[in-house]
């Protein structure tokens, strides 16, 4: 579904991304590891065509994006670690602002939106403006607003930070939903909880690298002797090192 | 480009801006607000309304039948409004600002005065106490005090009693003076001895006219060329368009401060991430501030309409084409803040004074023509200058469609610039 060869990426002298390669394909969820400065976020940047690359490819479903309104995009579904949203809207505003961005309209556009609120939980709420709305809601809805035009791709940028527990399980319960779609899921983050409980694959990447791909199991046998057993962070900080990132 | 997104985001600024009853405020009522108070302040004198009086204190300390006579043609003149205060309250008055000219006529000032004009006696002063912020009403008040000590002072000599008088002073002192030219003294001699006569006759025979003085040697039509004959001056119309402009431009500017906090809440990234090219993501703003400026100068043109009477008398096709022409200009001077604006906070305060700048020199608050004329002419680079006298010229001005097509395309040719500049410029991330 989603198939990363060779890219690069550089600002001036520094190489984000360099030579990461990886797919993804559908009723996957691969975690994107890496401590701050990995290049993740250049990473997902690549893929929701936020940047061209320098060099190498991001195809999806076998074809390269070319230009900012090419269609293809319409197979990617991006949501954003800020809470991307307008505080001033309602729900339903935003999501039927969003959508429109994507081509949709009419029926097709409120029958998504009434999909996508009701995965998150939001139906009751739909009609109040969002600087009302709790942090957990944001994020929940952020992520509705990623769905809205039902990608096959979801790329999802540290989706759960400073939300409740309750709310966390909410999305989690919602990808393992979209998971079981058949949907190509790519999630940062920083906790590895998340990962361990959500993830098929894990990628970890490090200055701009990947320094691992496997599974779970299959990255953990890759540090059997990591400084305070054989968890995924124990498997992380023997991967990535312990010295501090800014 | 495509239409759904951009429809989408044009609906979606017009919902944020409506929701925020702060802005709107700022945008429709406020304008209004102050634009009735400029309004009222340069309005002039149209219509049945009385015109303004400069009020003048006149001390009479001579009390002698010119000084009347000054008094008196004072209090009749239609641009003074004269009251008659001892010294003492006429410098407090003028002191504290209640007054701005007040006139001592001092004792002596008739004789003195009379002699002067006749016999070429030594010019007697005529005090004038003013307050120094209000000395264009101080030359106002000269001019017109000047007709009334001339009309009085000859008035009296060609045919008053008291000129008669003098007549009989100066002639004796005319004849005995020893400094003056021969000849020169015996024509003033000779004028005075038929002034005498004039006079002696005049007053023979009491049925006839009263003397009238030296009058003005012309009368001043004034016609104010407006629109039509019947088609006064408004000048709220003027102050309806300044402050229009003003408002619309603080509009965009916030429009312009608020993509730079949408890009600092990473929403550019979202938006980004659909298929929507950079042209339709930034069309839709030049496309949804337009529509929001033409909208305030609609509801504010309106207001004026209703209110304060003004009407569009030249072209209404010029009128709709400058304010489409100020609508872009303003909408895309948004996008340029939003472009080279590097924080919110910071823009947010060049903008402001850019936006002052702009309009103080535009003429939006007073009239160009109160400019240095170096100054009338450097405001030509100003767009707002072109908008405030488009506007004028559609409204009270009358003018056709033909003078609406100059300041229309001055004013997108700075929205194309603001443009390129914007467009060239904007950074889609943060950082």
């Amino acid at each position: 579904m989603l198939d990363i060869r060779h890219v690069r990426k550089s600002f001036g002298a520094l190489v984000a991304v360099n030579d990461v390669s990886f797919t993804i394909a559908g009723g996957q969820l691969l975690g994107l590891l890496g401590p701050n400065g990995a290049g993740k976020t250049t990473t997902v940047s690549l893929i929701a065509g936020l940047l061209s690359p320098d060099s190498g490819q991001v195809l999806v479903a076998g074809e390269p994006i070319r230009g900012d309104d090419d269609p293809r995009k319409r197979k990617i579904g991006f949501v954003p670690q800020d809470l991307a949203l307008y505080d001033e809207l309602s729900a339903f505003a935003n999501l039927r602002f969003f959508g429109a961005l994507y081509g949709l309209s009419g029926k097709p556009l409120d029958g998504a939106i009434h999909s996508a609120l009701g995965l998150v939980g939001l139906t009751d709420r739909a009609t109040e403006r969002i600087k009302h709305y709790s942090g957990g809601m944001k994020r929940r809805l952020n992520l509705a607003a990623g769905l809205l035009h039902n990608p096959d791709i979801l790329l999802l940028d540290e989706p759960t930070v400073g939300v409740d527990p309750q709310s966390r399980n909410a999305i989690f319960e919602n990808l393992e939903f979209l998971k079981g779609q058949g949907k190509a899921l790519l999630y940062t983050t920083h906790y590895m909880e998340e990962v361990e409980r959500l993830a098929d694959r894990v990628v970890v990447m490090d200055h701009g690298a990947i320094v691992a791909n496997d599974t779970l199991a299959g990255l953990k046998a890759l540090v059997p002797d990591a400084p305070g057993g054989r968890t995924l962070e124990a498997v992380f900080l023997g991967l990535t090192g312990r010295s501090l990132r800014d | 480009m495509a239409l759904i997104p951009f429809f989408a985001m044009v609906r979606k600024d017009l919902l944020i801006f409506f929701s925020d009853r702060r802005s709107v405020i700022v945008s429709f009522v406020a304008p209004i607000a102050i634009a009735s108070f400029f309004g009222a302040v340069f309005s002039g004198t149209g219509g049945d309304s009385q015109p303004t009086r400069i009020a003048v204190a006149i001390v009479d300390v001579d009390r002698s039948v010119i000084s009347r006579g000054i008094v008196s043609g004072a209090q009749a003149d239609e641009d003074l409004a004269v009251t008659t205060p001892d010294e003492v309250q006429a410098r407090a008055s003028v002191r504290v600002g209640e007054i701005p000219v007040a006139v001592v006529i001092p004792p002596g000032f008739g004789d003195a005065a009379g002699l002067a004009f006749l016999a070429g006696a030594e010019q007697p002063s005529l005090d004038l106490l003013f307050d120094p912020s209000k000395r264009m009403e101080l030359a106002m008040v000269r001019g017109v005090l000047t007709q009334h000590v001339m009309q009085a002072v000859s008035r009296e000599m060609f045919g008053g009693a008291e000129g008669q008088r003098l007549v009989e002073q100066a002639l004796p002192q005319v004849q005995a003076s020893t400094t003056m030219p021969e000849e020169e003294r015996q024509r003033l001699t000779t004028l005075l001895t038929a002034v005498g006569q004039f006079n002696l006759q005049r007053n023979d025979s009491p049925a006839g006219e009263p003397p009238q003085g030296l009058t003005m040697p012309y009368v001043v039509r004034e016609q104010a060329i407006t629109s039509g004959e019947n088609a006064e001056y408004n000048g709220y119309a003027h102050s309806f368009a300044g402050m229009a402009i003003q408002f619309l431009l603080f509009a965009m500017a916030s429009l312009g401060v608020e993509m730079l906090l949408e890009r600092q809440r990473g929403l550019w990234r979202r938006l980004r991430s659909a298929p929507v090219s950079k042209a339709t993501l930034l069309s839709a703003k030049v496309a949804s501030g337009a529509l929001i400026s033409l909208l305030i100068l609609f509801v504010s043109f309106a207001f004026a309409m209703v209110v304060f009477g003004v009407r569009v008398n030249g072209s209404v096709g010029g009128f709709v084409l400058i304010a489409i022409g100020c609508a872009l200009m303003a909408s895309t001077f948004g996008l340029l803040v939003a472009a080279l604006g590097n924080s919110p906070a910071t823009a947010r305060g060049i903008t402001t004074l850019a936006v002052l700048m702009m309009v103080m020199l535009g003429g939006a608050w007073v009239p160009t023509f109160v400019f240095p004329a170096w100054l009338q002419e450097a405001t030509r680079v100003v767009p707002v200058r072109w908008a405030v006298d488009g506007f004028d010229a559609m409204t009270w001005r009358g003018l056709g469609l033909n003078a609406a097509l100059m300041p229309t395309l001055v004013l997108c040719g700075f929205a194309m610039l603001f443009a390129a500049i914007a467009f060239s410029r904007f950074r889609w991330e943060e950082g």
